[in-house]
């Protein structure tokens, strides 16, 4: 823990001023209203201690949580043609996507990482929702592609965590082109007999849900989460009826047969790397204290043993 | 016909024409045929004039404008022996979504598509084109049955997007949609797709990930309807204009941007001034994309289709 505290910590309070630091301390949870200061809320991986509510985690603070001593590799995204349509509203999109860069010092929505977990050999992906409502563009596209093809060269199981609110309007068409591309990314893992494992974080909606978020060969969410291809406001003016308590949340989902399970952050880790393992022929993993890298497996020898006999 | 709010000058002339011959046929002694047929041509300049010129928002309304024709058109007249076949097997049948065996040119085909309807009663029943999650699952089962017969699949595309419902979502609208583009990149057979009306979205997407993709002059493909971006970026709805501008949504832009590989020429105002014409300009293009894939081997149908995809996003506009 002290190893990420010491390297994690002066990278994020780079990112801030010093004057935003103040204000950034504490955070109100949207869900109960608890203060929550920003050392504990981290700990918790945003999870809000008083009422369990899953706040949005940045995909380098996932990573830093998930990876054995948050220890990862970054897997390079080709960049795509950037402003493809020339794209202007109230503002520009180059203006637009030059302030989220800049307010979550990545390059797009999505960031891939290679390494361990529980020593179990991964490929990840995660997608922010801070940076512009983890739209889904050619970058997002590039990037599924990328995590794919990297997760089949290493022979690795892909785990990919949504969360979005769709396609990025100001690619228009070829924002939505990224659905058939991201499509054939999930088929090259098929093909290769990988497993892939979709954990669906608040929120995930539109083009993305109908696309490779709901393609896993398990698919998980985080609790609460809202999940739909359609937004709950459309639907209630277009049926002109309130929708149900619940409705679009993971575990309305779960039990109309959408997911396979709704797990808690915490336990997130655990739950991924017992699936991969049995999915991928390996022995169960070994609880507790993980010995250091170098180490032999203490069964090894009774392993050698067995097989002679 | 119906006129669109942008066709009034024309409407204005028509309707002149039309009341000096009403006039005419109430007066036997009046003879009008001179005027009336200059009318008819000033009609017919204005209407070229307009159709040269439509603007984004103009084609987004030609591309809904009730009178043009919907795929059950399309099938009736460039298909023979059309056999409807229905049901997901699981839950209904989803009337916004046509499909069945049929010929084309004699060949035995599969084809599917978004049907609107033409009338309030016939339009309720369709759910105005806008597929639950049975629709997909139909399409997938007759894709599936297409690529077990080695039959190519035709798909026509006309459909504001897909059902926003509470049985649509709980009953897995986004999977239905992720499976369709799926199975759409699975068989192997040739995929054609033609967009005769609106390409909705996901909703279109989701039959239109073939191997060959036409759009007619008029119409739109887009990631969200110009009003829904209005609301959403300009936070203003009747700012639609400027949206469906910059949502490059055309034909033309479309076929810049690599998305798509053929533009059908329409008849001079709109496939709903001569459906006939239109319907046949497509049965032309669908003949043509299947004979640019036929001898093909099933791999690589499939290869192809794939690359195709995998290859969109090198060309953005010039400025
Ligand atoms: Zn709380």
């Amino acid at each position: 823990m002290n190893w990420i505290t010491n390297y994690v910590r002066p990278k994020i309070n780079s990112l801030f001023s010093r004057r935003e630091v103040p204000e950034n301390l504490w955070t109100k949870c949207p869900e109960c209203g608890t203060m929550l200061f920003h050392r504990e809320l981290a700990a918790n991986l945003n999870v809000c201690g008083t009422c369990d509510h899953h706040m949005t985690i940045s995909p380098r603070q996932r990573f830093a949580a998930l990876f054995d001593g948050g220890i990862f590799t970054e897997i390079k995204v080709p960049e795509p043609l950037v402003d493809p349509l020339q794209f202007r509203d109230q503002k520009k999109y180059t203006d637009r996507l030059k302030a989220a860069q800049k307010a979550s010092g990545e390059k797009d929505a999505m960031l891939l990482a290679e390494g361990e977990i529980g020593r179990t050999p991964i490929v990840a992906a995660a997608q922010d929702f801070s940076f512009m409502a983890g739209s889904m563009g050619m970058y997002v596209g590039n990037a599924i592609i990328a995590a794919a093809e990297r997760a089949v060269k290493l022979k690795r199981p892909l785990v990919l965590f949504s969360a979005s609110g769709g396609a990025r309007m100001q690619e228009g068409m070829l924002s939505l082109m990224q659905m058939p591309r991201t499509t054939v990314a999930v088929q090259l893992l098929k093909e290769a007999r990988l497993p892939y494992i979709v954990v669906l974080t608040h929120p995930t909606t539109g083009g993305v849900t109908a696309s490779y978020a709901m393609l896993g060969d398990v698919q998980i969410a985080e609790p609460n989460a809202q999940i739909g291809f359609a937004g709950a406001r459309v639907i209630e003016q277009t049926i002109r009826e309130k929708l149900p308590e619940g409705f679009q949340r993971a575990e309305y989902l779960l039990d109309h047969g959408m997911l396979d399970r709704v797990v808690h952050r915490k336990a997130l880790k655990e739950e991924l790397v017992t699936l991969i393992r049995m999915l991928t022929g390996q022995p169960p993993a070994i609880r507790g204290d993980l010995a250091a890298p170098a180490e032999k497996p203490a069964d090894a020898p009774a392993e050698k043993a067995e097989a002679k006999a | 016909m119906q006129y669109l709010d942008f066709e009034k000058p024309l409407a204005d002339i028509e309707g002149k024409a039309e009341e000096l011959r009403a006039m005419a046929r109430t007066n036997p002694g009046m003879d009008v045929t001179k005027e009336a047929e200059a009318l008819d041509r000033k009609a017919d300049q204005a209407l070229r004039d307009l159709y040269k010129t439509l603007t984004p928002w103009q084609k987004c309304q030609v591309a809904r404008h009730p009178e043009r024709p919907h795929c059950l058109d399309y099938v009736e007249g460039l298909f023979t022996e059309f056999t409807a076949l229905a049901g997901d097997r699981a839950f209904a049948d989803d009337h916004a979504v046509i499909g069945g065996l049929a010929r084309f040119n004699d060949r035995p085909v599969m084809v599917i598509g978004h049907e609107k309807g033409n009338d309030t009663k016939s339009r309720i029943q369709r759910n105005f084109g806008m597929a639950r999650p049975e629709g997909y699952r139909k399409a997938i089962r007759l894709m599936d049955l297409a690529d077990r017969f080695r039959l190519p699949v035709i798909t026509l595309i006309d459909t504001a997007g897909a059902y926003p419902g509470k049985g649509a979502e709980e009953r897995g609208q986004a999977e239905a949609i992720a499976r369709s583009t799926e199975k759409c990149l699975t068989i192997g057979v040739p995929l054609v797709s033609v967009v005769i009306g609106e390409g909705g979205s996901g909703g279109a997407v989701a039959f239109a990930t073939a191997n060959r993709v036409a759009m007619l002059e008029h119409s739109i493909y887009s990631v969200i309807s110009p009003e829904g971006c209005a609301s959403i970026l300009w936070k203003d709805a009747e700012k639609m204009r400027e949206a469906a501008e910059a949502l490059r949504l055309t034909a033309q832009d479309l076929q810049k941007l690599g998305i798509i590989d053929r533009i059908v020429k329409e008849p001079v105002g709109g496939a709903q001034r001569a459906p006939k014409e239109a319907i046949e300009a497509v049965g032309k293009a669908i003949e043509a994309m299947l004979g640019e894939l036929s001898g093909k081997k099933p791999e690589t149908l499939v290869r192809e289709r794939r690359q195709k995809f995998l290859d969109m996003g090198s060309k953005g506009l010039a400025a």
